[in-house]
């Protein structure tokens, strides 16, 4: 039973169609493995080949790749949510209600999405401070480091404009709050703050700007510069897992 | 009495096939080989179903989370009804509570900005490449060092009554002194906390306040920002 699945499978796997999609056929060979990455748009970002020692929970505690889980189910559960939402005042709120009352499962995609932001949010720090304790930021793999950086902060910035969306109080103050320290920025403070709110307090045009930053551009900065630091890793010589082991 | 060579010496005259490689061998070098090729394992499928089954376990556990505990969703915002205490999100709480010490200049640009700073440069500066220990080197230079930066930052920080930063960083200072310390017999706490290099202790202390200020900002701020007990239902 289990051979003749393997061998359907097989045989699916040599067909014009497949081999049409995806460059390579079956066999179990290194060869096919190492076309099975090579040849996918999205898996050449890492090498055909890792250390074995970099594999171990211990080295990363697979941080790295939870956080891409959380960000992966953060977009799989934020497009369903916007097919429910209105950017706009006070109708946002009426879709919180909805989400409770009236769409099937809305309590359960909100929920998911809440909770998985606080995951990767938490997550986030803790991958940075691994990789700090074991050392991964020396050179050669400085520019990563900042890269990661960059991504700590697109994920707040991800996270504080998701907050502002349910329009309830505590989305309105925790906003009206953090806002209110840009202002603090000598010279351009207001301006910067007139510029993400579109107005002097936190109002329709803000809710909007923070949609559109949330939806939109965020993601695409997240999915970008998460790009360049999957191939750094590459680039840099794969994961780090501490000195190579002494020739005795 | 010939002893069985398991390996053979061979010529070559192809350069392409067998390349001729000089090793110039100095007197203060050696030909010791340092380090070994790792073992290496293929991407798919090793590495992949790993992080696929990581993150399985990440969606199960979030599920679960979703399933039996809802979002807050509070009323509608309303601009002219501020709630007290009024805090930012969790993450921002350490911040809001330096807020509660500094002029929000400080606190919420100056000190943010300076994090972010010395987060981006940590891997172009030699302290935080360097692995030895602190005291390994100058030990009685360093020790005075670090004993005039926690003085002064000790007044700063009763000056501008910071306790929350204060008993955290004497906490960390007393850890640093004891680790300098030269006991007859060095248990293994003592061992491993005198093999860390300065990096390890700032970057410690950091990760130690961030999580302390985020802790009293979440759990022990109530109305007007005053100090609540968590279970007094003020927050």
């Amino acid at each position: 039973m289990a051979n003749s699945l393997e061998a359907r499978l097989t045989s699916l796997r040599d067909t014009r169609v497949w081999r049409s999609i995806f460059r390579s056929g079956s066999g179990a060979t290194n060869l096919r493995r190492a076309l099975a990455v090579q040849q996918n748009v999205f898996l050449h970002l890492a090498s055909v080949k890792v250390r074995k020692r970099s594999l171990a929970f211990r080295v990363t505690w697979f941080l790295g790749t939870l956080t891409l889980g959380a960000f992966l189910i953060l977009v799989l559960t934020g497009i369903p949510l916007m097919l429910y939402y209105h950017p706009s005042v006070p109708q946002a709120y009426a879709d919180m209600n909805d989400l409770r009352f009236v769409v099937s499962a809305g309590v359960f995609l909100r929920n998911l999405h809440r909770w998985s932001a606080h995951a990767m949010v938490l997550l986030v720090f803790a991958h940075m401070f691994k990789v700090f304790y074991r050392g991964a930021y020396r050179p050669p793999r400085e520019f990563n480091w900042v890269i990661g950086v960059v991504l700590l902060l697109i994920t707040l910035f991800l996270s504080y404009t998701g907050y502002l969306l349910p329009w309830d109080q505590l989305a309105f103050w925790a906003i009206t709050v953090g806002s209110n320290l840009i202002s603090a920025v000598p010279v351009f403070g207001a301006r910067i703050r007139f510029l993400l709110l579109g107005g002097h307090t936190v109002n329709a045009n803000a809710l909007l700007r923070f949609y559109v930053l949330h939806c939109v551009i965020l993601p695409l900065a997240a999915v970008t510069f998460v790009a360049i630091h999957f191939w750094r890793i590459r680039k840099d010589g794969g994961i780090y897992s501490g000195e190579s082991k002494r020739h005795e | 009495m010939s002893e069985h060579k398991d390996f053979a010496a061979a010529m070559d005259s192809d350069s392409r096939k067998t390349p001729v490689r000089v090793a110039f061998v100095t007197r203060r070098t050696s030909p010791h080989v340092k380090r070994q090729d790792d073992d290496y394992v293929m991407t798919f499928p090793e590495a992949l179903f790993r992080g696929v089954v990581a993150v399985e376990v990440l969606a199960l556990v979030l599920v679960v989370l979703a399933l039996f505990w809802n979002a807050s969703l509070e009323q509608l915002a309303d601009p002219m009804q501020t709630p007290n205490p009024a805090k930012a999100p969790w993450y921002f709480l350490g911040l809001q509570e330096l807020l509660h010490y500094f002029p929000p200049v400080v606190a919420g640009v100056l000190i943010p900005t300076l994090v972010v700073m010395a987060l981006i440069v940590i891997p172009y500066f030699r302290i935080n490449i360097e692995a030895e220990g602190l005291w390994t080197r100058n030990r009685a230079g360093r020790l005075r060092i670090l004993a005039v930066v926690i003085a002064v930052f000790v007044v700063f920080l009763i000056v501008f009554d910071v306790f929350a930063v204060l008993i955290p960083s004497l906490l960390v200072a007393g850890l640093m002194f004891y680790s300098a310390t030269n006991p007859a017999a060095p248990g293994r706490f003592h061992r491993w906390l005198a093999s860390k290099p300065l990096s390890f202790w700032i970057m410690s202390w950091f990760l130690l306040e961030a999580g302390v200020l985020t802790l009293i900002g979440t759990f022990f701020r109530g109305p007007g920002w005053s100090f609540v007990m968590p279970w007094s239902g003020q927050i």
